[in-house]
C-alpha cells in the first residue's frame, strides 16, 4: 500500500514538472507582454526599466531556470497586470469557482446517481426510457445556450433570479465567499444549474450502465437465490460495486469544473478562475498563466490521487493486488 | 358585478404600477453594471481607463473634464498662469471623507505619489513628469513649475486624483485592497470592495458639491455583453455602460429604458507604412516583392483615403455608433478642421492609383485586431473589400491585439487598423504618438507604426506646444492638421460612439471620455 501511494506521488510530481515546462515555453508564443501591457505613451526609458524589472531581457533558458528555482521555493512570480503574486491573484478567484463546482457536483451526485441507478436496475421500463432520453438532451445542449436560456427565462422574464455576476461576499478564512448568504446563493444558482445539467446527464449514463452490469453478475443472482431482501441487495451489493466508475468520473469532472468552466463563467460574467485564464491569455500575463496551469495540474493530480485512494478503500481487490505487487 | 371587476382590475393595475417603481419615496439607490473591472482602488497605480473611472467616485482631481472634454475647475477653484513656466492653483475649502481638511500638502503629495509606485506597467508619471517644481504658497494655494512652457498641464492634472496624505502615507498599492487609503473628496465613500465583482459605496456627507444624488451606490462588473444587458433588462442593475451594438436597435424600441449616446474621443484609423523603402506586406499582382513602396507615394495614400466608404461602415456595420471622420480630434477640440470632410470617391481613387503608376493596383496585407474595438473584425473585412474594389487587392489578417503588437515589433506591419484616444482634447496628442518622427529623447512617434516622418510638420507641432496663448496655439495646431489632411500619414476612419442605458427615471450625462462613474447618473427631475 505504501509503495503504491509513493509511486502515485512521484508520478504526480513528474506530471506537474512536465506540464509546467511545456507551458513555460509555450507562453512565449503569445507575444511580448511589454508590448501589450505598457501604455503606448510610456517613456522608452521607463519601458526598458520595466523589461529589466520583469526579467524579460534575459535569455529564455535563464528565465526558465530562474522560474524553476523560485517555484521550488514556492514563488511563482508576480502578475504583470495586478503587480502582486500570481498565486494570490488566483486564490482571490478560487472561492467563486469552488462554490460553483461544489454546488454543481453535489447536484449531480444527488440527482444523477439515484436516477441512473434506478434506470439501470429497471432497464426495460418507461422510466428508463424517459431518464435516458432526457440525459441525451442534458448531454448535448451546449453550456452557453443553456445559460442564455436560463437567464432569459428566470432573470429577464420572471425576475426570480439575478442574471449574472456574483453575489455579495463575506470573508471567511481570508477568502471571500458568497454562498454564506441567501442573496449570494441566488447568484450561484443559475450558473451552477447550467454546469450541473451536463454533469447530471453524464453521471446518469455512467451509473445506469454500471448498475446494469453489476445487476447481471453471478453474485447478485446468488444473493437473490439466498433470499437476501431486495433492498439490501441494492443498498449493499449493487451500490457499492456500481459506484466505482462513477467516483472516477466525478473526480475528473470536479477538476474540470474548477479549471475550465470558462464558457459558463463568461456567459454569466461570473468572476471565477476560468475567466481569469482567458483574461491572462489576452493580456499575456505570463506568470498568471503559468501559475494557473501549475495549480490546475496540481488539482488534477491530487483528485486523481484521492480517487485512487478511495478506490483502494472501497475495493479490496485493488488494495490487495497492489500490495501484492 | 362588472363594476367590482373593474375596480379590482384598476386596483391591481395601481398595485402593479407601485410595484414597478419601488424607488419613489425610498432612499435613492443606484446599481451600475460596468464592463471592465478596475485592477485596484489605488488611483495612482496604472493609467488604465477603468481604474481612473472608478477613482472619480471617491476622488477629485484639481482640474476636471466636462462631458465634452473641456477642462473645468475641480478641487482647484481657479488657476492662473503666473509666467510661461509657472501655474498657480487656488484650492477649494473642503474636507476629505474622513473629515480632515484638504490642504496644499495633500496636492503636492498626490502629484509626487505616482513616481513612488514602481510595480506599474503603465505609470501615471506621464502626467506628472512635466512638473519640475511644487511650491506651497499657503494652505490653499499651490504653484507648479513646468519644464519650459507647457500648455498641456491642465489635461495632465485631470488624471491625477488628489488623495489624503495622512491616509495614504506608507501605503502600497496592495494595501488599497482592503479599502485602506480610499479617502477622497469625491461624492462617495467606500463601503466594501470585492475585486472583479462589486464595489459598494455610500454618499460622502462632506462632499463640497452638495448632497450627492444617491445615498447608496453599488457597482457590479459584468464584462460579458449579454450578461450586462440582461442585468439591466431584469432589473438587477439600474444602468449599464457599453450597450452591445447588436442589441441597441431592440433596446431603442423598449419604452422602459433610455439610451444615451456620445461620440467618444477614441478614433479608429489605418496606419500606412509610408516611411520604409520596402514594406513586407505589399507585392505586385503576381506576388513578387516591389522595389518601391507604393505607400510612400502620397497619391496612393490619398487613394486609400478616398476608397473607404465610411458612411456605409457606420450605418451598416456599426448601427450608427461611429462618426465618420478624416480629422484626428473631435469638433469640440483644439485642432479640428471643418474643411476636412470624409469623401468616398472610388473613381478618383482609381485615377490616383493609375497616376502613381499602379493602374493595375497591387497586393496589400491589412492587419487588424479582432478583440479590441467594437466590431473590429467586421469593419476590417469591409475595408479590405473596399480597397480591393479600387484595385488594391487586400488580404486581411484578423488577429488578437497581442499578436498585432508582436508583429509590429518584428517589423512585420504594412497597414494596420488601430485606435487612439484624445484625452488632452487637442490635436498634438494623437500627432505626437502616431505621426511624429520617432524620437525617443522627447518621447515622440513612439507608436508611429507607419514610419512616417515630416520634420517640417514636427516643428510646427513643437512650436504649438510652446504657445501659452490659446488662440495662437489653436491656429498653429490647425496649420499642422491641414498638412496632415493633405499628406495622409494615417487614414482616420471614424470616432466610436459610446453608449449608456438606464431604466426610466434616471438621467445620463454621457461623456466623450468613456469614463463611467456614479457621477454621470442623476434621478430624473
Amino acid at each position: 500500500m505504501i509503495s503504491f501511494l509513493l509511486r502515485r506521488v512521484l508520478g504526480g510530481f513528474a506530471v506537474l514538472y512536465v506540464t509546467v515546462t511545456l507551458v513555460f515555453f509555450s507562453v512565449f508564443v503569445l507575444g511580448n507582454p511589454v508590448d501589450v501591457l505598457m501604455s503606448n505613451t510610456t517613456d522608452p526609458a521607463e519601458r526598458e526599466a520595466a523589461i529589466i524589472r520583469l526579467g524579460l531581457d534575459r535569455p529564455v533558458l535563464e528565465q526558465y531556470f530562474h522560474f524553476l528555482w523560485n517555484a521550488a521555493h514556492g514563488d511563482l512570480g508576480n502578475s504583470f497586470v495586478y503587480g502582486k503574486p500570481a498565486m494570490s491573484v488566483i486564490f482571490e478567484r478560487l472561492p467563486a469557482t469552488l462554490e460553483l463546482a461544489i454546488i454543481a457536483i453535489i447536484a449531480s451526485i444527488l440527482i444523477g446517481i439515484p436516477l441512473g441507478l434506478t434506470a439501470g436496475l429497471k432497464h426495460r421500463s418507461a422510466f428508463n426510457k424517459i431518464v435516458m432520453t432526457g440525459s441525451i438532451f442534458g448531454f448535448s445542449l451546449p453550456y452557453f445556450w443553456v445559460g442564455l436560456m436560463l437567464i432569459s427565462v428566470f432573470a429577464v422574464q420572471l425576475h426570480w433570479l439575478p442574471s449574472g455576476g456574483r453575489g455579495p461576499t463575506t470573508s471567511f478564512l481570508g477568502l471571500n465567499w458568497s454562498i454564506t448568504s441567501l442573496e449570494g446563493l441566488t447568484y450561484v444558482l443559475l450558473p451552477a444549474v447550467t454546469l450541473a445539467l451536463y454533469k447530471i446527464s453524464l453521471i446518469i449514463r455512467i451509473s445506469e450502465t454500471s448498475a446494469r452490469n453489476v445487476n447481471r453478475q453471478d453474485y447478485i443472482r446468488t444473493a437473490h437465490a439466498r433470499g437476501v431482501p431486495p433492498a439490501r441487495i441494492v443498498a449493499v451489493h449493487i451500490l457499492k460495486n456500481a459506484i466505482l466508475p462513477v467516483i472516477t468520473v466525478l473526480g475528473i469532472e470536479f477538476g474540470t469544473i474548477i479549471a475550465y468552466s470558462v464558457s459558463v463563467e463568461t456567459v454569466f460574467s461570473y468572476p471565477g478562475m476560468g475567466k481569469l485564464l482567458i483574461d491572462s491569455v489576452i493580456n499575456t500575463d505570463r506568470p498568471v498563466i503559468i501559475a494557473y496551469v501549475c495549480m490546475t495540474s496540481f488539482i488534477f493530480v491530487t483528485t486523481n490521487f484521492l480517487v485512487d485512494l478511495l478506490y483502494a478503500i472501497l475495493d479490496p481487490r485493488i488494495r490487495h493486488s497492489v500490495s501484492g505487487a | 358585478m362588472g363594476n367590482i371587476l373593474k375596480q379590482t382590475i384598476s386596483a391591481l393595475a395601481l398595485f402593479g404600477a407601485l410595484a414597478a417603481y419601488p424607488a419613489t419615496g425610498q432612499a435613492a439607490d443606484l446599481k451600475l453594471g460596468l464592463m471592465a473591472p478596475a485592477t485596484t482602488l489605488d488611483p495612482h497605480f496604472t493609467n488604465a481607463g477603468q481604474n481612473l473611472a472608478l477613482a472619480t467616485n471617491f476622488f477629485d482631481t484639481l482640474v476636471r473634464t466636462d462631458t465634452d472634454g473641456k477642462f473645468v475647475p475641480g478641487l482647484a477653484e481657479s488657476w492662473r498662469i503666473v509666467d510661461d513656466e509657472t501655474w498657480e492653483f487656488k484650492l477649494r475649502d473642503t474636507t476629505f471623507s474622513d473629515g480632515s481638511p484638504l490642504t496644499a500638502e495633500d496636492v503636492v503629495w498626490s502629484i509626487e505619489r505616482p513616481a513612488t509606485i514602481t510595480s506599474s506597467t503603465a505609470s501615471l508619471t506621464i502626467y506628472t513628469k512635466a512638473i519640475i517644481g511644487k511650491e506651497i504658497v499657503d494652505d490653499h494655494t499651490v504653484r507648479l513649475k513646468t519644464k519650459g512652457p507647457y500648455p498641456l498641464l491642465l489635461p495632465d492634472l485631470s488624471n491625477i486624483a488628489i488623495v489624503s496624505k495622512n491616509a495614504t502615507q506608507g501605503l502600497l498599492t496592495e494595501d488599497f485592497r482592503t479599502g485602506k487609503g480610499v479617502v477622497g473628496t469625491g461624492p462617495y465613500k467606500l463601503v466594501s470592495y470585492d475585486p472583479e465583482n462589486r464595489v459598494v459605496m455610500e454618499a460622502n456627507e462632506h462632499f463640497w458639491g452638495g448632497k450627492p444624488d444617491w445615498d447608496n451606490v453599488e457597482i457590479r462588473f459584468l464584462p460579458n455583453d449579454s450578461a450586462r444587458l440582461s442585468a439591466l433588462l431584469s432589473g438587477n442593475v439600474d444602468a449599464i455602460e457599453n450597450v452591445p451594438s447588436s442589441d441597441i436597435a431592440s433596446l431603442r424600441e423598449n419604452k422602459d429604458f433610455t439610451i444615451s449616446e456620445k461620440t467618444s474621443y477614441r478614433f479608429v484609423f489605418l496606419f500606412l507604412d509610408s516611411g520604409r523603402e520596402t514594406t513586407p506586406g505589399i507585392t505586385d499582382n503576381d506576388g513578387n516583392p516591389l522595389t518601391v513602396n507604393p505607400l510612400s507615394d502620397v497619391r496612393v495614400r490619398q487613394a486609400v483615403n478616398l476608397a473607404i466608404d465610411r458612411e456605409a461602415i457606420s450605418a451598416r456595420l456599426m448601427e450608427g455608433l461611429a462618426l465618420p471622420t478624416t480629422n484626428i480630434v473631435l469638433k469640440s477640440m483644439d485642432g479640428y478642421l471643418d474643411t476636412l470632410t470624409p469623401t468616398y470617391d472610388p473613381e478618383r481613387a482609381k485615377a490616383l492609383l493609375a497616376e502613381a503608376g499602379y493602374p493595375e493596383g497591387f497586393h496589400l496585407n491589412l492587419l487588424a485586431t479582432n478583440n479590441r474595438l467594437m466590431n473590429d473584425a467586421k469593419v476590417s473585412q469591409a475595408i479590405a473589400q473596399m480597397l480591393t474594389r479600387v484595385g488594391i487587392r487586400t488580404t486581411l489578417d484578423s488577429v488578437p491585439f497581442s499578436v498585432i503588437t508582436t508583429r509590429y515589433s518584428q517589423g512585420d506591419v504594412s497597414t494596420a487598423m488601430m485606435s487612439w484616444p484624445v484625452p488632452t482634447s487637442e490635436a498634438s496628442f494623437p500627432f505626437r504618438a502616431l505621426i511624429a518622427c520617432p524620437d525617443k529623447e522627447r518621447g515622440w512617434g513612439l507608436v508611429n507604426w507607419g514610419h512616417y516622418c515630416n520634420p517640417e510638420l514636427d516643428s510646427t507641432m513643437a512650436k504649438a506646444l510652446t504657445l501659452m496663448d490659446q488662440g495662437e496655439r489653436t491656429k498653429t495646431l490647425e496649420d499642422a492638421v491641414r498638412i496632415i489632411g493633405s499628406d495622409v500619414p494615417i487614414v482616420p476612419l471614424y470616432f466610436q460612439v459610446s453608449t449608456w442605458a438606464a431604466r426610466n427615471g434616471i438621467d445620463i450625462a454621457a461623456r466623450s471620455d468613456e469614463r463611467t462613474s456614479a457621477r454621470i447618473f442623476t434621478p430624473a427631475k
